[in-house]
């Protein structure tokens, strides 16, 4: 029966994937049934908690409201394409040494949520992780070491950039 | 006794262990797993709240033949899941008790197949007259339960109440309302079951007691024991939401398993989870109050009404600790608790965080506020009046042999939030302006671990083993749901032994490898599990030491070594311990007195609020929390769970109402039933004080559940505080506040003319 489906073509996490699904297919069952990426979770299938939140084109999107059909074409980043070369993401690294992840069934949206707002904004103050943060629900943390990881990790970031820009120096010279 | 003196591991921010995969989103929840020929299951459900099945029908549109069916004529054991009382059925027979109850199973590979069925089953009914309030129940004009609707009831005596009225200078009189709440995990409900003839039933799921499910299992199926066997995946969130139900659930899936061949995946929606699982028990509490001039506490007579649901589940005990929780961390010579748990047809409420606790510390603390109203003393100091202290008696007149901190908590909350500038300045400020601001404060205790004789009841068992690769493994059944049992067992463990963390990994939470180390419910598992564990490794280094020839201050090769001899000679390495309970422990179950709890955790929290009274809006603006919990075994955590807690405590207050029409909850959605978001939960300040507890794991009392008692009556405090206006009942939203601020206005005005 799969046959009669179309093929779509989206590229997640870096790789280029192909997959026949029904068009109407949300973009969440065919993340985690199709391509067996089961990182990004379902907490309840209305866009209200930000589990099955991922990037796509840029934009984080609540993936159990995105039918499948538009994201052919798209670029689309899981919780499994944020740590690179074996090591965790900056984030990553920050929820595991802040408390950030507890059940860590909210915490590959949550993530992807935080990635979403440090590529926007590298140096966000509180009230705007807060704001960046608040379509994504936590039920343990209540979300106190949540802001201190996404804190911690933009510190991390700026001394990665800074180092950079200190290597960059140095090499122009 | 547990060592006091410097640990290496125990009291360090050690991360996580399981965290990487939970990071890197490689753990592994129920819902990510498949078996090979897998079905799913789906649950037909009552529409009514009471009533008699007349008939079952199959819609003749649907190809039936292609879908298991499961009725309650196909157990093969007792058509009952038993928690305390045998009165729930797994799958209802003949009649219905509330609505949502489970009446046929169905299975089919097809998602999408299986919604078009469970519509496609036509229940008709002849419906009998419901009850739905505490009220209707005490009524007894309708019985729906037993022979008067009550499922239990205590009483607790201390003293003599009645004869203290006479001489009291005040008295004061109140009653105090609370809501249900839904625990709303992230992750619903959800299991897999198999089955097969040689090896029996076998049940992978979210769950906290994988021995309440096993349990369950074997009288469902009517099998030993050693055919049943329970596997905890990774659990997406709990808070008692998966104490009791995932064993009607593992029994609807192994049913479905037995009959249809396959494994079966039940997992249920955000919208069936909600509508069909327990909630926190509501509740209404009353209170009657005798002091004396200077307001010390003479006499407090307390009624205690809860809404239990359609059947028994835990409400007995959830009762017995509301019971014992609701004179406060108070000292008063005459006490007397009358309460009971009601029947209604609504699903049955379960276990949640603090189990009747929150309920009625809601009540007593914010009596405390109309008691020091009404005598004009300031309500801190009528609470420091009254405080129990090292010495005196509680309720159930256990004497207080550990130290009692209570004034020490309320000096370093009332300085930490600099409570007496702020409230000064809420003064000044509060008349020119439409946001009124207030600090509101609540003291109390959490027993830890299980009431009464329950530990000795439990008589746990844990320990720990060394397998061939060279790691110790922690054996027990305590699970982990987010709350840091399996990096605390670990940290205790290698601490214990004398090792890294990394040399000691959780054996999996399955019935077929370790032993019953109880349920992991009522703060019990750092302290009591975690004192099993910290005995177990000094057991297993002396075993080692006499029988292996492990010398003093070891390496880790020399104790591997050590552990190799041992094998060669005894085939395999276990350390396992069994619960000893602290000598002195008295409980009598007939009278209610005696020790209640082996231990309590106390706490002071402060929170400021603000009210908008132009859009009757009230916002936690800034919360303190100051606790004694025993010795902190991991500082992260522990303020996690003191975060997580008071933040599901400031959803109980002010945002979280479940709405009931016709017995059924109508806002099952995340859409209309609000949990505070992180614009919502504010600062959060977190100070501990350690006292170690000699009986627990390092020093470790309960934690889980005590910051979810106080911040309700802390923040109808501050309400009070900020406008004038005493509210009594929670879930407390704008048009609560609304009405109340309202009816106060004319008497304001009136007043000023």
């Amino acid at each position: 029966m799969s046959a009669c489906w179309p093929t779509l073509h989206m590229t997640v996490n870096g790789e280029d994937r192909a997959v026949q699904a029904p068009p109407m297919k949300r973009l969440l069952d065919v993340l985690r049934e199709d391509l067996r990426l089961t990182g990004t979770k379902e907490g309840c299938g209305e866009g209200e908690c930000g589990s099955c939140s991922v990037r796509m084109n840029g934009e984080l999107v609540n993936s159990c409201l995105v039918p499948v059909l538009q994201a052919e074409g798209a670029c689309i980043q899981t919780v499994e394409g944020l740590a690179a070369n074996g090591e965790l993401h900056p984030l990553q690294q920050a929820f595991l040494q802040c408390g950030g992840a507890q059940c860590g069934i909210c915490t590959p949206g949550m993530l992807m949520a935080a990635a979403q707002l440090l590529a926007r904004n590298p140096h966000p103050s509180l009230a705007e992780i807060r704001e960046g943060l608040a379509g994504n629900l936590c039920r343990c943390t209540g979300f106190t070491r949540i802001f201190e990881s996404v804190i911690a990790a933009a510190a991390h970031n700026a001394e990665d950039s800074t180092n950079r820009s200190a290597e960059q120096e140095a090499d122009a010279r | 006794m547990s060592t006091h003196a410097t640990t290496r591991i125990v009291g360090a921010p050690v991360p996580r262990k399981e965290g990487v995969d939970k990071l890197l989103g490689r753990a592994h929840y129920v819902d990510d797993m498949e078996r090979d020929g897998m079905a799913h299951g789906a649950t037909v459900r009552s529409s009514i709240p009471r009533g008699l099945i007349r008939s079952i029908v199959f819609d003749p549109r649907i190809d039936w033949s292609e879908f298991t069916i499961v009725t309650a004529a196909d157990i093969p054991g007792k058509n009952h899941i038993q928690l305390i009382v045998a009165d729930q059925p797994c799958l209802a027979d003949g009649k219905v008790n509330h609505c949502e109850e489970a009446i046929v199973l169905l299975a089919h590979a097809s998602k999408q197949k299986l919604r078009e069925a469970v519509a496609a089953v036509h229940i008709e009914y002849d419906p009998l007259p419901p009850v739905f309030t505490i009220e209707d129940s005490e009524r007894q004009d309708v019985i729906v339960w037993g022979a008067d609707n009550c499922f239990k009831s205590f009483l607790l005596e201390k003293g003599d109440v009645d004869s203290a009225w006479s001489g009291a200078a005040h008295i004061v009189e109140r009653e105090y309302r609370t809501g249900a709440q839904e625990h709303l995990y992230i992750e619903n409900n959800g299991v897999i079951a198999e089955y097969s003839a040689e090896s029996g039933v076998m049940v992978w799921g979210s769950l906290q007691c994988p021995y309440y499910v096993h349990k369950a299992l074997m009288a469902v199926f009517d099998l030993p024991e050693d055919k049943v066997r329970v596997i905890q995946t990774e659990t997406g969130g709990a808070f008692g939401g998966k104490e009791d139900y995932p064993s009607i659930l593992a029994a609807h899936a192994a049913l479905l398993a037995l009959k249809s061949g396959h494994p079966v995946k039940m997992v249920y929606d955000r919208m069936e989870d909600l509508a069909a699982t327990t909630k926190r028990h509501p509740s209404r509490t009353r209170h009657r109050t005798a002091l004396d001039r200077d307001g010390k506490l003479l006499a407090m007579d307390i009624e205690i009404a809860t809404d239990g649901g359609a059947y028994s589940t835990l409400s007995s005990t959830v009762l017995s600790r509301a019971t014992l929780h609701s004179p406060g961390p108070y000292v008063c010579p005459n006490v007397r608790v009358r309460s009971r748990s009601w029947a209604t047809n609504t699903i049955p409420y379960g276990a949640f965080r603090g189990f009747g606790a929150p309920q009625t510390i809601f009540a007593v603390e914010r009596h405390m506020d109309e008691i020091a109203a009404t005598l004009g003393i300031d309500r801190i100091e009528l609470r420091r009046r009254n405080f129990l202290h090292d010495g005196d008696t509680t309720a159930t007149e256990q004497v207080m042999r550990e130290p009692v901190i209570l004034d020490q908590l309320m000096d370093r909350a009332l300085a930490e939030s600099d409570y007496h500038a702020r409230r000064a300045r809420f003064a000044r400020e509060n008349p020119g302006s439409p946001i009124k601001r207030g600090l509101g404060v609540a003291a109390f205790y959490h027993g830890s671990g299980f009431t009464g004789s329950g530990e000795r009841t439990l008589n746990s068992l844990a320990g720990v083993d060394v397998t061939p690769e060279r790691n110790v493994r922690v054996l027990v059944s305590s699970t982990e749901f987010g709350q840091g049992t399996n990096t605390v067992l670990t940290q205790i463990a290698a601490e214990a032994i004398g090792l890294d963390m990394n040399d000691v990994i959780m054996a999996p939470a399955d019935t077929g490898i370790v032993p019953n180390s109880g349920p992991t419910v009522a703060s019990r598992t750092a302290m009591v599990v975690g004192r099993l564990i910290e005995r177990a490794g000094t057991q297993l280094v002396a075993m080692l030491r006499e029988h292996a020839g492990l010398g003093e201050g070891f390496s880790r090769e020399e104790f591997f070594a050590a552990c190799e001899v041992y094998r060669a000679a005894h085939g395999s390495i276990i350390s396992l311990c069994r619960y000893e309970p602290p000598p002195g422990i008295f409980w009598d179950d007939q009278k209610y007195r005696g020790e209640a709890y082996p231990a309590f955790a106390w706490s002071v929290q402060v929170a400021q609020v603000a009210v908008d009274t132009v859009t009757y809006s009230a916002e936690v603006e800034e919360f303190w929390s100051v606790q004694e919990a025993g010795r902190v075994l991991n500082p992260v955590l522990a303020a996690g769970q003191i975060e997580g807690g008071v933040a599901q405590g400031i959803g109980y207050a002010l945002y979280e109402k479940v709405v009931w029409q016709n017995g059924r909850m109508a806002n099952n959605q995340m859409t209309n039933y609000i949990m505070p978001t992180a614009e919502d939960v504010p600062p959060i300040h977190v100070y501990f004080e350690e006292i170690p507890f000699r009986h627990g794991g390092y020093g470790a009392k309960g934690i889980g559940e005590l910051p979810h008692d106080g911040p309700a009556p802390a923040i109808l405090n501050a309400i009070k505080d900020a406008t004038g206006v005493s509210f009594h009942a929670i879930p407390l939203l704008p048009e609560d506040l609304f009405a109340g601020l309202a009816a106060q206005r004319p008497v304001e005005e009136a007043a000023t003319v």
